[in-house]
């Protein structure tokens, strides 16, 4: 799985592999709607729709760095516009706390985000994308040789 | 096989520690006028602390002559790995005794580190060290032809499992004498659970808590508070008094023994059986109890929990997923 996820790394030049959690009524809708107004962006997401940006469990987001994620980004609805009522707000809430765990882990703040983008939002999109690709490309891969070293010699049962 | 085996001659048993504190020795001791049983029902054939048998003992055993080893502590040294690898071979079933054979435990907090800045720290850097000649431990040294060698040092603290093939877990700081009764006995009687079990309810801690009839349905916190902060109600619900709990997070087991001391719990027990990491539940489970929609008052109320990582991880950096802070940013970590 690890490597599966690490092609790329220490080729020529670095493409960041980023995780996407986007809301299914508003930021996956929104990068339904560049597709369609074929818009061009970094291709460098993999996106994965789950209903609601509340849904978006921490373990997630340390799965995904703790698996060779170079960043991760969460999409929701703004504020006031949750279809659930409360859940951008619970996302909102555990993105701050996980966000200083994850820097006292030694994951920088630029590779973890929490993003507000409406349906309609393709441009915004767009842009939060190509800002994320390119921050997280000058931070470098997140996999420093060592832990993958600590990683390969434990039993895998 | 293993009453057979009872009959004929008693089942063998050893204690072993790597990287912990003693407590879980102590532990065993705590099993009062009940280690008479255990005395009665099995042979000690290894326990350092205690008893008077070399690796070599162990060494001269059969493979799987041991029917069950306990190992506590988590694997800081290759010292340790190789006494892991050993005791996994003589025994039948080995146990991982206590949080940090099991999660990693406090020790496994030393993940924020490295070796080299552990060393520099303890050798060279502390205020009450005085080391002018800047001597650190090295693995081989030696003097007028003759050599000494100390274990492997190594950046990363890990659990038991991620070392050996473990087939149970007694949880907890140290584990309480009725788990630990509960575990021999079930070993004892030959009707052995499921391998990778972990000896102890696969239930949230809040559902053997005394106060949990205190606890809201639904928690608006809009201050964190610690314990010496305040003058802690002795039984309301900690949660609901804005007391940082672990409760929600952790596996029963102990009776909520630090929640009866007006203690809050601070998770030595561990995840239930289906979380992959611990501290990403609590982190779920508190940030949601933040009574605000307002990100300035979020990250205001947040603020209040010091030290994350120490709170939600304090026993389990080794057993989560990302396992160590990234190597390459130990040098700029100030804590």
């Amino acid at each position: 799985m690890r490597e599966e996820m690490n092609p790329g790394v220490g080729e020529e030049k670095f493409e960041p592999r980023i995780i996407c959690f986007f809301c299914a009524w508003c930021t996956y809708l929104a990068a339904d709607l560049a597709g369609t107004s074929r818009m061009k962006y970094a291709p460098n997401m993999r996106i994965i729709r789950v209903m609601c940006s509340g849904r978006v469990d921490p373990q997630f987001v340390l799965d995904a760095f703790a698996k060779g994620a170079d960043g991760v980004l969460i999409g929701g609805c703004h504020p006031g516009d949750c279809h659930y009522q409360e859940g951008n707000y619970k996302a909102l809430r555990r993105y701050h706390l996980l966000r200083r765990v994850l820097t006292g882990m030694g994951i920088e703040e630029d590779r973890f985000r929490l993003e507000w983008i409406s349906a309609s939002e393709a441009d915004r999109l767009k842009a939060v994308m190509n800002d994320m690709v390119e921050k997280v490309r000058a931070l470098g891969p997140i996999n420093s040789v060592p832990r993958q070293e600590v990683f390969a010699e434990e039993v895998i049962v | 096989m293993i009453s057979e085996n009872a009959v004929s001659a008693k089942p063998k048993v050893c204690f072993y520690w790597c990287a912990s504190c003693g407590g879980c020795e102590e532990a065993v001791v705590d099993l009062a006028e009940n280690i008479l049983d255990v005395v009665e029902a099995v042979d000690i054939v290894f326990w350092p602390v205690a008893l008077d048998f070399k690796r070599k003992d162990v060494e001269a055993m059969e493979d799987g002559e041991i029917l069950a080893c306990f190992v506590n502590g988590a694997v800081r040294m290759d010292e340790q790995k190789e006494m892991a690898q050993l005791l996994r071979k003589k025994s039948k079933v080995l146990v991982a005794f206590g949080s940090c054979s099991h999660l990693g435990g406090v020790p496994g907090l030393a993940n924020l580190s490295d070796r080299q800045s552990i060393f520099d720290t303890v050798y060279l850097d502390n205020p009450t060290t005085e080391n002018p000649d800047g001597v650190v431990p090295k693995m081989t040294h030696e003097e007028n032809g003759r050599s000494v060698s100390l274990p492997e040092f190594y950046d990363t603290v890990r659990t038991l499992d991620q070392v050996v093939d473990v087939d149970y877990y007694l949880p907890g700081c140290a584990p309480t004498p009725k788990i630990i009764l509960g575990a021999v006995q079930t070993l004892l009687s030959g009707n052995l659970p499921p391998k990778k079990t972990v000896l102890s309810p696969d239930v949230a801690l809040c559902s053997e808590c005394s106060r949990k009839d205190s606890k809201p349905e639904d928690l608006a916190l809009i201050e964190f508070k610690r314990p010496h902060e305040v003058l802690i109600d002795e039984e309301t619900c900690l949660l609901a008094q804005g007391i940082p709990c672990m409760g929600p997070a952790t596996r029963a087991g102990c009776e909520a023994q630090c929640v009866n001391g007006n203690m809050p719990c601070s998770g030595c027990f561990g995840p239930t059986g289906r979380v992959k990491d611990y501290g990403g539940k609590v982190i779920a489970a508190l940030a949601s109890m933040v009574g605000s929609n307002d990100e300035e008052k979020i990250v205001e109320i947040l603020d209040k929990i010091p030290d994350p990582i120490g709170t939600f991880y304090r026993y389990s950096m080794p057993s989560s997923l990302l396992r160590r802070r990234r190597m390459r940013t130990v040098g700029s970590h100030t804590n």
